[in-house]
């Protein structure tokens, strides 16, 4: 369960989360609303760790760890996992290799055996196959030359092999065709579990006709202001947010 | 023979360091008085029994390199070097060893320590068949070469060059010297003069030598400077992969490291020449460390003959080192595939040089540096078409990548063009280690270290891939592990 307290944080003299609240149990989806500028970025980075992005009050605990004290890979080793608005490109670096290090890492933060080349390939082609991708996707390096779908398909790859236990996607959905957006829709269903939950921030409706979350947030100006169901994404979808802060 | 005394002192402070191959081996040295003179060159001589040429040779070589002085255009700054204060030569002492039986057993359990398979017998009774044979260099003198029988069954000589001087004198007389010549630059004039060992390879025509052939070298004693000389000549259509690693222990004082090598490649010979050097760099605060300058050339004299260096650079207080290629046969082809690499005060000077004098002569450069800490990275490339080498190509790319902000990229390409069929491409790029991409390995579990390291090797990857196999997955170690504490 992720629990999220009177979070305040900025980025240098700006303030941008102004007390959020938000309690995510395990096996919910909850998607996070809002305007351009609203904080929903910087909710996502703070919760994953990034720097530049200094709290300055309240608390974020997942399954009773203390997020704001750990460093990103111990955040990613707790089962934290952030998909990229735009993913980083690693020139020279084969993907496969990056997921199958990364993998490790976190196999090894947990005690766990690492795995080697040939176990993860075989894990690899199958989560492959389950999201419909190319098989080349593994051998390209990470996010060089692909294009912006490619780029989000290859987030929610690495999502299905790090297996997260709380996935937070930062508008996944921008810029991708219906095509990509199912994929990507499916490849989130796909993880649905008692022990999985998600955070899933996007701009417009459409994704969440593919994700139906259990729980719409609106955030707005560093606060969530509205909370409820997914009619609430429809609401927005036909009024606007600028309707919804004026009632 | 001496008893080995590897003291606690030595076990203890390895354990404390990262550079893990700064161990000293306790073990009787025949040294030289401290200095050079005639009086020494004639004693290096005389202790490998040298013919009288090899004396006189060596001679002329003292009286150019008199009259000379130090280079100074690279881009490094060093205290003078006080090349009186040096001991020109150091050895295990006793007899020569005849047989791998004969190496003092303390050798080759430092051998071992450092990874290298020297001893064949394990080899050949081992279920996996030999790839590598081995020439360990300590301090001056060959200790051992591995798999000559094997070796010697196609046709193919290695040994340490001393013994070459007195076994095959008719090709030593002939090729040694003949692409770096004595006087061409200080440090060649100074390795001339007394060059101690290195090895000597010999690929008959038509022979493909059968397994890797490496040298491994090792400085030991202190206050001793390194002059290793390796001369290699494939004949007609013969062809050869080398590779060579180096380290040394961690001492306080700078040591000089000043090494010639000479390849020479026939008609249709190929001439593969890997290095992964490794010799410590100093401490964090620039203390001690290698000085390396060296001469490395190869000369494509034969149509079609192909010089490929391959160089994995992560060592050494300074590095001074351009590895080139005479392009003299029609139709050769020269290839520089180099990664370099500085942390704390590390200083490389390092690039090569293609000159193209035969025609449909093509040569490629691939360079990559990376700094980090308080260090500085210069490529320093010449590419020389001569008015003969009609349609000549180069392909040049020298990439450079940073780490920190307290440290230097420097690229200095020289392009000298004397013929107008000639196409020579230069690309060249600055780059930083950006904190997204960092952020973006973090946050998927990777440690900040882990990041940089697979951002490195991602970045060298175009040369790491040059390299064969088993080197470059120790190349890859070697980068993520020269890095440490480069980042945070």
């Amino acid at each position: 369960m992720l629990e999220i307290k009177n979070l305040t944080a900025r980025i240098e003299d700006k303030e941008i989360l102004r007390g959020v609240n938000l309690v995510v149990p395990d096996g919910e989806i909850h998607a996070i609303m809002g305007p351009n500028g609203a904080g929903k970025s910087t909710l996502s980075y703070v919760l994953s760790g990034r720097e530049g992005y200094e709290v300055t009050g309240g608390s974020a605990v997942y399954n009773g760890q203390d997020l704001l004290a750990m460093e990103p890979e111990q955040r990613a080793a707790a089962g934290v996992f952030l998909a990229f608005q735009y993913p980083v490109e690693l020139p020279g670096v084969g993907n496969a290799n990056f997921i199958r290090t990364a993998l490790n890492s976190i196999r090894r933060a947990r005690g766990e055996p690492e795995l080697d080349a040939v176990a993860f390939l075989k894990l690899a082609r199958a989560a492959i196959k389950n999201l419909s991708m190319p098989d080349d996707m593994l051998k390209r390096n990470v996010n060089v030359g692909f294009s912006g779908g490619e780029k989000k398909r290859n987030e929610v790859l690495q999502m299905a092999l790090l297996n997260p236990g709380l996935a937070i996607l930062d508008e996944t959905d921008s810029g991708l065709d219906i095509d990509a957006l199912k994929i990507v829709a499916d490849g989130v269903n796909a993880l649905r579990s008692p022990k999985f939950s998600a955070l899933v921030i996007t701009h417009y409706q459409r994704l969440l006709d593919h994700i139906v979350p259990d729980h719409v947030h609106v955030l707005a100006a560093g606060k969530i202001i509205r909370s409820g169901g997914p009619e609430l994404a429809h609401e927005l979808e036909a009024h606007g947010y600028a309707g919804l802060e004026a009632a | 023979m001496a008893a080995v005394t590897e003291t606690l002192d030595t076990v203890d402070r390895l354990a404390a360091q990262k550079y893990k191959y700064g161990f000293e081996t306790a073990i009787a040295m025949d040294e030289f008085p401290k200095g050079l003179n005639e009086d020494i060159v004639a004693l290096i001589s005389a202790k490998k029994n040298e013919p009288e040429w090899m004396l006189a040779w060596r001679l002329k070589a003292y009286r150019m390199w008199r009259k000379m002085e130090e280079p100074d255009w690279a881009r490094i700054k060093h205290p003078p070097i006080d090349y009186e204060n040096l001991y020109y030569y150091a050895a295990p002492s006793g007899p020569a060893p005849k047989t791998l039986e004969e190496v003092d057993p303390s050798l080759l359990a430092m051998y071992e320590k450092l990874g290298i398979p020297l001893n064949e017998r394990a080899a050949l009774a081992g279920v996996e068949s030999p790839t590598v044979a081995v020439d360990a260099v300590f301090d001056s003198v060959s200790v051992a070469t591995t798999f000559r029988e094997t070796l010697s069954k196609s046709g193919v000589i290695f040994c340490p060059i001393s013994e070459a001087v007195r076994e095959h004198p008719e090709l030593v007389r002939e090729y040694l010297g003949s692409v770096v010549p004595v006087g061409d630059n200080y440090f060649s004039a100074l390795n001339s003069a007394v060059f101690s060992d290195g090895s000597f390879v010999f690929i008959p025509k038509g022979v493909r030598c059968p397994m890797e052939l490496s040298t491994y070298f090792r400085i030991n004693a202190r206050n001793t400077g390194q002059f290793e000389r390796t001369l290699i000549i494939a004949e007609e259509g013969a062809s050869v992969s080398y590779l060579e690693g180096c380290t040394a222990p961690m001492r306080d004082e700078n040591q000089l490291h000043a090494a010639v090598v000479e390849l020479v490649a026939l008609d249709d010979a190929k001439i593969k020449y890997s290095t992964v050097q490794n010799w410590y760099p100093g401490d964090a605060d620039g203390k001690g460390g290698i000085y390396n300058f060296v001469t490395k050339r190869g000369a494509c004299r034969g149509r079609n003959s192909k010089i490929s260096w391959t160089q994995v650079e992560t060592g050494s207080a300074i590095t001074w080192k351009y590895p080139s290629c005479i392009l003299q046969g029609d139709g050769s082809v020269g290839e520089f595939y180099s990664v370099a690499l500085t942390h704390n005060y590390q200083q490389a000077d390092t690039g090569t040089k293609m000159i193209h004098i035969g025609k449909n002569t093509t040569s490629t450069i691939i360079s990559k540096g990376i700094s980090a800490g308080h260090s500085n990275n210069t490529y320093r490339g010449l590419v020389k078409i001569m008015p003969g080498a009609s349609n000549a190509r180069n392909f040049t790319q020298c990439d450079s990548l940073l780490i920190g902000d307290e440290c230097g990229a420097h690229t200095v390409p020289y392009i000298e063009s004397r013929n107008m069929t000639a196409k020579v491409e230069h690309e060249a790029t600055t780059s930083k280690i950006a904190e997204d991409q960092l952020f973006y390995c973090r946050s998927r579990g990777l440690s900040e270290e882990d990041a940089v390291g697979l951002i490195v090797n991602g970045f060298c990857k175009d040369v790491l891939k040059e390299l064969p196999m088993e080197f470059a997955v120790e190349a890859q170690k070697l980068l993520a592990v020269s890095l440490e504490g480069s980042v945070g």
